[in-house]
């Protein structure tokens, strides 16, 4: 491949893109040469999904230049970048699951008109043709729907093939495989290698970016920070380029009195998504979360709290054996828990925010089924006013707040439930720099008042100013646990990268 | 082809089982229910909801839904009906052109409702299922029109045949369902609604113009709504401000859904429609026989909805169980 160096397949110049007047990617630059697997390695957020969905025409650049093979292009849809040769396999690949294998792989390339027939047997034919180059059985007259996943992906890069496509973009398709099909994934990347084309690979397994790829890029906080040959770096070396910001003093966090065991959960067990979980958690105490997006920290808190019970293991609330199996038993032994995704799971967008807080405490407001309006009223202000949350009236509709209001509306909701333990998923996601240092005063004082918390994060820096311990989960299993006093960033990377004996087999 | 066939076709192989089920059940108590005449009067009581099932099945694939058609039918025959009475001297075929015309012209305003304001398409076609209605009784000053005015030839089509006995209404409703088994099985455009009901999101994605399909799916079922119209007034020789497709919808619907179309989107077949009618005729040419008073036949046809739907998202979700069991 290093005799290409000089023939860019693609090289991006200056690519800058933001949300909403948020950057998040700056000034990216990079060429991919032909014939070479890159990967795309860093933190969630740090901008490799983002820079990959510019080149798959998803997003378009808010600054810079794409060149395709030295001529300017402009990906400006997925439709086009199809044309250009480009495509991207979604990690959940989108189908249509009731069309055959055959029409999924060909729909969409824009030929013909409107009333131009349909090919059948061609389109079967070329179908096969492109299973059997990639070498799966899989029936192309089939519905789509019940493939598997690794099936899906292959029927995927089947339609990469289909369209001749020089540049293929994986975005971590290895999490939902078992190793024998992760295996499957690499031989047929590596053939389409040495076929002279371009795969961008991204994934959070350092061990499988080793095994497969040629060249690894690494993003932080929407940088490029470097791009080098894989041999020339070792393990230790990509996270610290991975992790490498200078550490923010958030806060200091206040002096809690660290009680007795408030929340204790033992070899917690649901297959397929975490296993063996056991910790502890003490009244006054914040204890992090942390690891990576999808290493199963949500499913465990959705566990304890009911919401999709653990299969095997227990749960002891103040030192008694709590048998929850839904929310409402979690709710009546003094638990609370803040979702991540607080569109889906958090407000009722259309709901005036005096509503949305006192959601969670009927019992508070309506005391024989009717609902008091003054006491509901005084309730919701009085949170208003504790948790600093601006908006114009508390009759607002809460969609209309910012993210970070509407974040600490919902944690009102539950403060007002006076819960003993209370479990945070991502408090801070999507919420400005401003807001989060409120929110870390607003954790340090709910610990101080001696409840109990468990903060599930993914940024570093917040875990490491919040908390008094760290807890570190990675594919579902927990793999450290550090005190405050020894907690750095490397360690808590260390232990969430994941080091699965999988990709030995596969490399 | 094969096993993407082979699960659609156990769907229609069920339909069928159940045609013949019910058939032979009620010949059993009513033994003139078997005989050819009865055959004749089932196969007269469905052409009308056949054509317009075709479109309304398009737009249920779609993952829309027309409540309209009953209106759009009962508007175009009108229309249609006010011509030929004021305007004798214009050939009768002119009808159709009109009739169709009409019912397309409703269906693209339905259409652009529903896209333009993304508004949800059960609730734009039931306020046009009102307004059309409305709109028919205003344009007819709420008069009938007798039968007097209907052309004779026009009438002729419901009962002379051309080949082997079977009228001309009939030939025409399995025409439109070869050329709906052409439309969504062989072109472009008839895959392109199965992609956009199965997964809207992806078929944007894939370069599927989706407002312009959206349309289109309105207006083949407009348009097929006002073919029904002029049939209606040659199957029963009048058109009638309020009776004329009154309540149409819901035969429609019924017959698409227990044709195997899943609301959902994205499921259906031709052949499951033709038998999904003819399910519902037999079930309508039932009733009378069985001394069931005409009145009940909505309540029928509502529980026969309801039926099919939970038959419907019992299979599907078994379908995804058992997707899961695979997985684990």
């Amino acid at each position: 491949m290093s005799d290409n160096w000089t023939v860019p397949l693609l090289s991006a110049r200056g690519i800058s893109k933001s949300f909403a007047g948020v950057e998040v990617l700056r000034d990216v630059d990079l060429d991919l040469t032909k014939g070479e697997i890159h990967a795309l390695l860093g933190e969630n957020g740090a901008g490799k999904s983002t820079f990959a969905k510019i080149l798959a025409g998803v997003h378009r650049p808010t600054r810079g230049t794409l060149n395709l093979n030295g001529q300017p292009v402009d990906i400006s849809s997925p439709i086009v970048a199809q044309k250009l040769g480009i495509t991207l396999i979604h990690q959940e690949p989108i189908s249509f699951p009731d069309l055959s294998v055959a029409e999924n792989l060909v729909l969409g390339r824009g030929e013909g008109g409107w009333f131009s027939r349909v090919p059948w047997p061609e389109m079967t034919r070329e179908a096969r043709r492109h299973m059997d180059l990639l070498d799966v059985a899989i029936d192309v007259t089939r519905p789509m729907r019940g493939l598997s996943i690794a099936d899906q992906q292959m029927v995927e890069i089947g339609r990469a093939l289909a369209s001749d496509s020089r540049l293929i973009i994986m975005d971590e398709p290895t999490a939902p495989l078992t190793p024998k099909e992760v295996e499957t994934l690499f031989g047929i990347a590596r053939r389409l290698r040495d076929e002279g084309r371009t795969i961008i690979f991204i994934s959070h397994r350092l061990e499988e970016v080793r095994a497969l790829c040629d060249r690894v890029t690494i993003f932080r906080d929407g940088n490029k920070v470097s791009t080098d040959a894989i041999g020339k770096l070792d393990d230790a070396d990509i996270i610290r380029l991975m992790i490498g910001r200078p550490l923010k003093e958030y806060m200091h966090k206040q002096n809690a009195s660290i009680g007795e065991v408030a929340l204790e959960v033992e070899r917690l067990t649901l297959p397929g998504r975490f296993r063996d979980i056991s910790f502890t958690v003490r009244h006054g105490e914040i204890v992090g979360l942390g690891g990576l997006v999808g290493a199963g920290r949500t499913d465990v808190a959705c566990a304890i709290f009911g919401v999709q019970p653990a299969e095997s293991g227990s749960v002891k609330v103040n030192g008694k054996l709590a048998d929850i199996r839904q929310p409402d038993d979690a709710i009546a032994l003094g638990l609370a828990f803040v979702p991540e995704d607080r569109a889906t799971a958090g407000i009722f967008r259309s709901l005036p925010v005096e509503q949305n807080i006192t959601a969670a405490v009927p019992g508070k407001i309506a005391p024989s089924g009717i609902i008091r309006r003054a006491t509901e009223r005084v309730l919701a202000a009085e949170s208003v006013k504790k948790l600093r949350i601006r908006l114009a009236s508390i009759n607002q509709p809460i969609g209309e707040l910012s993210g970070g209001n509407q974040q600490k509306a919902i944690l009102a909701r539950w403060l007002l439930s006076d819960p003993s333990i209370l479990i945070l998923d991502e408090p801070t996601r999507g919420v400005d720099i401003g807001v989060k240092a409120e929110f870390y005063d607003i954790i340090g004082e709910l610990a101080a008042q001696g409840r109990a918390i468990l903060l599930i994060s993914s940024e570093l820096p917040e875990l490491l100013a919040l908390c008094d311990r760290v807890l570190v989960m990675a594919e579902g299993r927990l793999t450290a646990e550090i005190p405050r006093t020894e907690a750095t960033q490397e360690k808590v990377m260390q232990a969430a990268v994941p080091r699965a004996q999988r990709v030995e087999a596969a490399a | 082809m094969n096993m993407l066939r082979g699960t659609l076709l156990r769907r229609e192989a069920g339909i069928a089982a159940m045609i013949l089920l019910f058939c032979l059940t009620v010949g059993l108590y009513k033994p003139q229910f078997l005989t050819v005449n009865q055959l004749r009067v089932i196969l007269l009581l469905v052409p009308l909801i056949m054509i317009a099932a075709m479109g309304q099945m398009l737009v249920i694939v779609a993952r829309h839904v027309d409540l309209s058609i009953g209106s759009m039918l009962g508007l175009s025959a009108m229309l249609t009906g006010m011509m030929f009475r004021d305007l004798p001297e214009i050939p009768w075929g002119v009808g159709f052109i009109v009739a169709i015309g009409t019912g397309a012209l409703l269906g693209l305003v339905n259409g652009a409702l529903v896209t333009a304001f993304r508004l949800p398409a059960i609730i734009v076609t039931l306020g046009t299922l009102n307004l059309y209605r409305g709109l028919t009784f205003i344009v007819s000053n709420a008069r009938q029109v007798d039968r007097q005015f209907v052309p004779s030839a026009l009438k002729a089509m419901s009962q002379t045949s051309p080949i082997f006995g079977i009228p001309w209404i009939i030939l025409m409703a399995l025409g439109i369902a070869a050329l709906a088994y052409w439309f969504t099985m062989h072109t472009r455009v008839g895959r392109q609604i199965f992609a956009l009901g199965s997964n809207p999101a992806a078929a944007a994605l894939r370069g599927v113009k989706v407002n312009r399909v959206t349309l289109l799916v309105f207006t083949i079922s407009g348009a097929l709504s006002g073919l029904a119209g002029i049939m209606y007034a040659s199957r029963w020789g009048f058109v009638n401000p309020s009776n004329t497709g009154f309540g149409f919808e819901f035969q429609v619907i019924a017959a698409v859904v227990i044709g195997g179309v899943s609301i959902n989107g994205g499921v259906g077949t031709v052949l499951g429609v033709m038998l999904g009618v003819l399910l519902l005729g037999c079930v309508a040419a039932a009733l009378p026989l069985l001394g069931i008073p005409g009145i009940a036949q909505g309540a029928i046809y509502g529980a026969v909805i309801l039926v099919a739907l939970v038959i419907d998202r019992s299979v599907r979700l078994q379908g995804i169980v058992s997707l899961k069991r695979m997985r684990a």
